[in-house]
């Protein structure tokens, strides 16, 4: 079994408006630094072993956990 | 000429397709359960507006892979009309029946509003019986409505001339103002390249009866009957 986690965001090219209402909520608390807050979506799973496993995942997340038209996923396998 | 509206789990605009298609165009009308994958042998499926599966994921992500969806698919393969409207469109632009995506209104808010149409193509079983450029007053409800692309998809969709609808104001002419979620190019409504499938953001079944404020919608449904006779 591996713990995979996976980090889905909105591509660089789209208004992330969540994001961009949260920076304007930060500088308000007076944390002028942050430039951008890009806020995504985190899924955790829980796969079981096998040959075809990490093109599974690649599968699995092109198909339906991110929509590459507007979203950027990457993920990590924890053995 | 036979409609068929899909039901979904969180859908909450079928029974105003289902009314429009029976009481206002008087034509026989199916609902068709998310979970079964015959389609009653309709000539038209309408994927309705709501909330499919909550919206979790994306709107339409978990709706595409329904049974339902996978059959319409296939009809719409073999060249069988489906109209997209509101979740429906995401729905559709999910499955790849359509290109791009609908993400986020600009203003960031869920808008409920009247707005008005520009027919961009009236030569399309959807909008034959339209003229060029008429213009309709429909309404708009949704959060996740602005329509994105990129820009080899937007180039093909104008050559093309598969936009069919553009949001404007109510003289027809475009503005920053007149575009109610920051979709693209105003773009309110695409079609597939062969035409058989549309989705469009607005309600054109909510606008069919004099009763509900316009039945500048009702054009649509009566294109496709005009189409089909």
């Amino acid at each position: 079994m591996a713990q995979v986690k996976v980090y889905i965001t909105l591509k660089p090219s789209l208004l992330d408006a969540q994001g961009k209402v949260v920076q304007g909520a930060l500088h308000q608390l007076g944390y002028d630094g942050v430039e951008q807050v890009r806020i995504g979506k985190y899924v955790e799973m829980t796969v079981g072993d096998g040959p075809q496993r990490d093109t599974q995942i690649a599968e699995m997340c092109e198909k339906l956990l991110a929509n590459p038209v507007i979203e950027d996923y990457r993920y990590e396998v924890l053995a | 000429m036979k409609f068929g509206v899909i039901k979904f789990p969180g859908s909450n605009c079928d029974q105003d397709a289902y009314y429009t298609v029976r009481d206002v165009l008087g034509q026989p009308v199916e609902y068709l359960w998310h979970g079964d994958s015959e389609l009653k042998g309709v000539d038209c499926v309408i994927v309705p507006g709501g909330f499919s599966y909550g919206d979790y994921l994306r709107c339409g992500a978990i709706a595409r892979f329904s049974p339902a969806m996978i059959a319409t698919q296939e009809f719409a393969a073999s060249g069988g009309l489906v109209l997209g409207i509101c979740n429906g469109f995401q729905v559709l632009c999910e499955s790849h029946l359509l290109p791009g995506a609908l993400v986020r209104n600009d203003g960031q808010k869920f808008v409920c509003k009247q707005v008005y149409l520009k027919t961009e193509n009236a030569n399309t079983p959807f909008t034959s019986t339209l003229s060029p450029g008429q213009v309709l007053q429909v309404p708009i409800a949704h959060g996740e409505g602005k329509y994105v692309c990129d820009e080899s998809v937007l180039a093909e969709l104008n050559t093309a001339n598969r936009v069919l609808f553009r949001y404007c104001d109510a003289d027809g002419d475009r503005s920053e103002s007149s575009n109610p979620n920051g979709s693209l190019d105003d773009i309110a409504g695409i079609a597939s390249a062969n035409f058989n499938v549309l989705g469009l953001m607005p309600h054109p079944e909510r606008a069919a009866d004099p009763a509900l404020g316009s039945a500048e919608g009702r054009a649509i449904f009566a294109s496709l009957l005009k189409f089909w006779q």
